[in-house]
Protein backbone atom coordinates (compact mmCIF):
# COMPACT_ATOMS: atom_id res chain seq x y z
CA UNK A 1 0.00 0.00 0.00
CA UNK A 2 2.98 2.66 1.24
CA UNK A 3 4.85 1.48 -1.99
CA UNK A 4 1.82 2.26 -4.66
CA UNK A 5 0.68 5.37 -2.93
CA UNK A 6 4.54 6.68 -2.96
CA UNK A 7 4.73 5.30 -7.00
CA UNK A 8 1.40 7.11 -7.65
CA UNK A 9 2.82 10.81 -6.34
CA UNK A 10 6.32 10.19 -8.18
CA UNK A 11 4.28 9.19 -11.21
CA UNK A 12 2.04 13.28 -10.65
CA UNK A 13 4.85 14.72 -9.63
CA UNK A 14 6.84 13.43 -12.81
CA UNK A 15 4.05 14.67 -15.25
CA UNK A 16 3.96 17.99 -13.73
CA UNK A 17 7.56 18.50 -14.30
CA UNK A 18 7.63 17.39 -17.79
CA UNK A 19 4.95 19.64 -18.60
CA UNK A 20 7.05 22.57 -16.84
CA UNK A 21 10.12 20.91 -19.03
CA UNK A 22 8.44 20.70 -22.07
CA UNK A 23 6.86 23.88 -22.22
CA UNK A 24 10.23 25.83 -21.44
CA UNK A 25 11.40 28.24 -23.23
CA UNK A 26 15.08 28.51 -25.01
CA UNK A 27 17.63 28.71 -23.57
CA UNK A 28 19.19 32.42 -23.63
CA UNK A 29 15.98 33.73 -25.23
CA UNK A 30 14.16 35.54 -22.03
CA UNK A 31 10.20 36.05 -22.86
CA UNK A 32 10.46 39.34 -21.14
CA UNK A 33 12.72 42.10 -21.47
CA UNK A 34 10.93 44.71 -20.05
CA UNK A 35 12.52 44.16 -16.69
CA UNK A 36 15.94 44.48 -18.38
CA UNK A 37 15.03 47.94 -20.33
CA UNK A 38 13.88 49.38 -17.14
CA UNK A 39 16.75 48.11 -14.76
CA UNK A 40 19.86 47.82 -16.55
CA UNK A 41 19.70 49.33 -20.29
CA UNK A 42 17.82 52.41 -19.80
CA UNK A 43 19.31 55.53 -20.72
CA UNK A 44 19.30 57.47 -17.21
CA UNK A 45 18.19 55.45 -14.69
CA UNK A 46 19.34 52.32 -16.14
CA UNK A 47 22.05 50.62 -13.92
CA UNK A 48 24.49 50.38 -17.16
CA UNK A 49 24.58 54.09 -17.81
CA UNK A 50 24.24 55.21 -14.54
CA UNK A 51 26.82 52.71 -12.12
CA UNK A 52 28.72 51.24 -15.36
CA UNK A 53 28.07 47.95 -13.84
CA UNK A 54 25.96 44.66 -15.90
CA UNK A 55 25.25 43.29 -12.33
CA UNK A 56 21.82 44.90 -11.33
CA UNK A 57 22.10 42.73 -7.66
CA UNK A 58 25.79 43.93 -6.75
CA UNK A 59 24.84 47.56 -7.65
CA UNK A 60 21.51 47.35 -5.38
CA UNK A 61 24.05 45.71 -3.20
CA UNK A 62 27.02 47.84 -2.90
CA UNK A 63 25.88 51.80 -4.47
CA UNK A 64 22.21 51.96 -3.50
CA UNK A 65 21.90 49.85 -0.19
CA UNK A 66 25.58 50.27 0.75
CA UNK A 67 24.32 50.93 4.30
CA UNK A 68 22.55 47.50 3.87
CA UNK A 69 26.10 46.11 3.19
CA UNK A 70 27.92 47.75 6.08
CA UNK A 71 25.35 46.50 8.91
CA UNK A 72 25.79 43.15 7.71
CA UNK A 73 29.33 43.20 7.34
CA UNK A 74 29.31 44.78 10.87
CA UNK A 75 27.14 42.09 12.16
CA UNK A 76 29.91 39.50 11.38
CA UNK A 77 32.17 41.44 12.92
CA UNK A 78 30.11 41.62 16.22
CA UNK A 79 29.62 37.66 15.71
CA UNK A 80 33.58 37.36 15.68
CA UNK A 81 33.72 39.80 18.48
CA UNK A 82 31.20 37.44 20.46
CA UNK A 83 33.16 33.96 19.91
CA UNK A 84 36.48 35.65 20.37
CA UNK A 85 35.08 36.62 24.00
CA UNK A 86 33.39 33.26 24.81
CA UNK A 87 36.15 31.21 23.64
CA UNK A 88 38.97 33.23 24.78
CA UNK A 89 42.03 31.59 27.07
CA UNK A 90 41.28 32.64 30.45
CA UNK A 91 44.46 32.78 32.55
CA UNK A 92 44.28 31.67 35.99
CA UNK A 93 45.63 34.10 38.89
CA UNK A 94 46.66 32.27 42.42
CA UNK A 95 44.41 29.49 41.67
CA UNK A 96 41.78 30.68 44.00
CA UNK A 97 39.30 32.05 41.44
CA UNK A 98 37.45 28.08 40.54
CA UNK B 1 44.38 18.10 19.31
CA UNK B 2 46.67 15.87 17.67
CA UNK B 3 45.04 13.85 15.32
CA UNK B 4 44.93 13.78 11.91
CA UNK B 5 42.38 12.19 8.95
CA UNK B 6 43.97 9.77 6.82
CA UNK B 7 47.09 9.78 4.42
CA UNK B 8 44.16 9.67 1.70
CA UNK B 9 42.13 12.49 3.32
CA UNK B 10 45.11 14.89 3.38
CA UNK B 11 46.05 14.01 0.10
CA UNK B 12 42.77 14.93 -1.52
CA UNK B 13 42.73 17.97 0.73
CA UNK B 14 46.27 19.05 -0.79
CA UNK B 15 44.94 18.87 -4.52
CA UNK B 16 41.69 20.13 -3.74
CA UNK B 17 42.62 23.06 -1.60
CA UNK B 18 43.75 25.09 -4.71
CA UNK B 19 40.47 24.86 -7.32
CA UNK B 20 38.69 25.96 -3.98
CA UNK B 21 40.43 29.01 -3.05
CA UNK B 22 40.80 29.92 -6.83
CA UNK B 23 36.87 29.92 -7.06
CA UNK B 24 36.48 32.03 -4.24
CA UNK B 25 38.91 34.86 -5.70
CA UNK B 26 37.19 34.37 -8.77
CA UNK B 27 33.55 35.02 -7.11
CA UNK B 28 34.61 37.89 -5.12
CA UNK B 29 36.67 39.68 -8.24
CA UNK B 30 33.55 38.95 -11.01
CA UNK B 31 31.65 40.23 -8.26
CA UNK B 32 30.27 43.10 -10.42
CA UNK B 33 30.14 40.56 -13.80
CA UNK B 34 28.12 37.35 -12.42
CA UNK B 35 26.49 36.49 -10.08
CA UNK B 36 28.13 36.02 -6.71
CA UNK B 37 30.50 38.93 -4.68
CA UNK B 38 31.99 39.54 -1.34
CA UNK B 39 29.98 37.60 0.90
CA UNK B 40 29.82 34.26 -1.21
CA UNK B 41 33.43 34.17 -2.46
CA UNK B 42 34.69 34.77 1.49
CA UNK B 43 32.23 32.22 2.33
CA UNK B 44 33.71 29.71 0.39
CA UNK B 45 37.43 31.03 0.51
CA UNK B 46 36.51 30.09 4.30
CA UNK B 47 34.98 26.73 3.47
CA UNK B 48 39.11 25.79 2.68
CA UNK B 49 40.01 26.38 6.19
CA UNK B 50 37.11 24.13 7.37
CA UNK B 51 38.10 21.57 4.99
CA UNK B 52 42.18 22.09 6.58
CA UNK B 53 41.04 21.64 9.91
CA UNK B 54 39.49 18.57 9.23
CA UNK B 55 42.11 17.16 7.55
CA UNK B 56 45.02 17.97 9.83
CA UNK B 57 43.04 18.50 12.93
CA UNK B 58 44.48 21.95 13.73
CA UNK B 59 46.50 24.87 11.72
CA UNK B 60 48.64 26.13 14.62
CA UNK B 61 48.03 29.08 17.04
CA UNK B 62 48.35 32.18 13.97
CA UNK B 63 44.71 32.81 15.03
CA UNK B 64 44.79 36.14 16.01
CA UNK B 65 46.18 37.48 12.89
CA UNK B 66 42.95 36.95 11.30
CA UNK B 67 40.87 39.16 13.97
CA UNK B 68 43.27 41.98 12.59
CA UNK B 69 43.38 41.09 8.75
CA UNK B 70 39.11 41.10 9.42
CA UNK B 71 39.51 44.41 10.87
CA UNK B 72 41.32 45.82 8.12
CA UNK B 73 38.75 44.68 5.60
CA UNK B 74 35.72 45.94 7.45
CA UNK B 75 38.00 50.07 8.36
CA UNK B 76 38.68 49.45 4.08
CA UNK B 77 35.30 49.20 3.28
CA UNK B 78 34.04 52.11 5.37
CA UNK B 79 37.03 54.45 3.88
CA UNK B 80 36.12 53.34 0.55
CA UNK B 81 32.13 54.30 1.75
CA UNK B 82 33.42 57.87 3.20
CA UNK B 83 35.56 58.66 0.66
CA UNK B 84 32.24 59.22 -1.53
CA UNK B 85 30.84 61.39 1.52
CA UNK B 86 30.77 64.76 -0.74
CA UNK B 87 27.74 63.66 -2.35
CA UNK B 88 26.48 61.30 -0.43
CA UNK B 89 28.22 57.84 1.90
CA UNK B 90 28.21 55.09 -0.41
CA UNK B 91 28.44 57.64 -3.89
CA UNK B 92 30.41 55.51 -6.87
CA UNK B 93 32.66 57.98 -7.36
CA UNK B 94 34.52 56.11 -9.40
CA UNK B 95 32.67 54.92 -11.64
CA UNK B 96 33.29 55.46 -15.67
CA UNK B 97 35.83 58.11 -14.35
CA UNK B 98 38.24 55.98 -16.09
CA UNK B 99 41.45 54.52 -13.92
CA UNK B 100 41.53 52.16 -11.83
CA UNK B 101 37.93 50.21 -12.14
CA UNK B 102 36.51 53.17 -13.87
CA UNK B 103 35.99 51.63 -17.48
CA UNK B 104 32.37 52.32 -18.65
CA UNK B 105 30.68 49.25 -20.75
CA UNK B 106 28.90 49.56 -24.40
CA UNK B 107 24.84 49.64 -24.13
CA UNK B 108 22.95 46.94 -24.50
CA UNK B 109 24.20 43.00 -24.09
CA UNK B 110 27.96 42.81 -23.46
CA UNK B 111 30.29 39.99 -22.02
CA UNK B 112 31.28 42.19 -19.18
CA UNK B 113 34.48 44.04 -18.75
CA UNK B 114 36.43 43.71 -15.20
CA UNK B 115 37.74 47.00 -15.25
CA UNK B 116 34.46 48.86 -14.58
CA UNK B 117 32.14 49.43 -11.53
CA UNK B 118 33.66 51.93 -9.47
CA UNK B 119 33.78 51.68 -5.77
CA UNK B 120 31.65 48.30 -6.33
CA UNK B 121 34.84 45.93 -7.14
CA UNK B 122 36.45 47.24 -4.77
CA UNK B 123 34.09 46.78 -1.79
CA UNK B 124 33.27 43.38 -3.08
CA UNK B 125 37.17 42.53 -2.62
CA UNK B 126 37.33 43.84 0.88
CA UNK B 127 34.05 42.40 2.06
CA UNK B 128 35.69 39.33 0.74
CA UNK B 129 38.50 39.67 2.77
CA UNK B 130 36.48 40.60 6.24
CA UNK B 131 34.12 37.29 5.61
CA UNK B 132 36.91 35.82 4.70
CA UNK B 133 38.45 36.05 7.99
CA UNK B 134 35.62 36.18 10.04
CA UNK B 135 34.35 32.91 9.05
CA UNK B 136 38.05 31.35 9.43
CA UNK B 137 38.63 32.83 12.63
CA UNK B 138 35.35 31.48 14.15
CA UNK B 139 35.71 27.79 12.61
CA UNK B 140 38.89 28.08 13.83
CA UNK B 141 38.47 28.91 17.56
CA UNK B 142 35.99 26.42 17.51
CA UNK B 143 37.64 24.08 16.82
CA UNK B 144 40.85 24.54 19.39
CA UNK B 145 40.11 22.13 22.33
CA UNK B 146 42.02 24.65 25.01
CA UNK B 147 39.16 26.20 25.29
CA UNK B 148 36.70 22.98 26.50
CA UNK B 149 38.74 22.89 29.67
CA UNK B 150 38.51 26.28 31.68
CA UNK B 151 41.68 27.86 32.57
CA UNK B 152 44.02 24.76 33.43
CA UNK B 153 46.67 23.54 30.40
CA UNK B 154 45.16 20.41 29.81
CA UNK B 155 47.77 17.64 29.26
CA UNK B 156 47.33 16.10 25.59
CA UNK B 157 48.01 12.36 26.01
CA UNK B 158 48.67 10.39 22.68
Amino acid sequence: MRKAIAVLALLILFVFLAMGAIEMRPFGEPEETEMDDYFLYDEEEGSQAHNHVNNVVTAVLFDYRGLDTLGEATILFAAVSGVLTVLRELKKEGGKDD
Amino acid sequence: MNWKMSRIVRTVTNFLIVPIIVFGIYLVLHGHLTPGGGFQGGAVIASSTALLIIAYGTLGEHEKDLSSVEALGLTLFILIALLGIGTTMFYNFLAGAGGVFGGTIPEGINPGYINTGGTIPLMNIFVGLEVTAALSLIIWMMSKETFVINSEKKEVKD
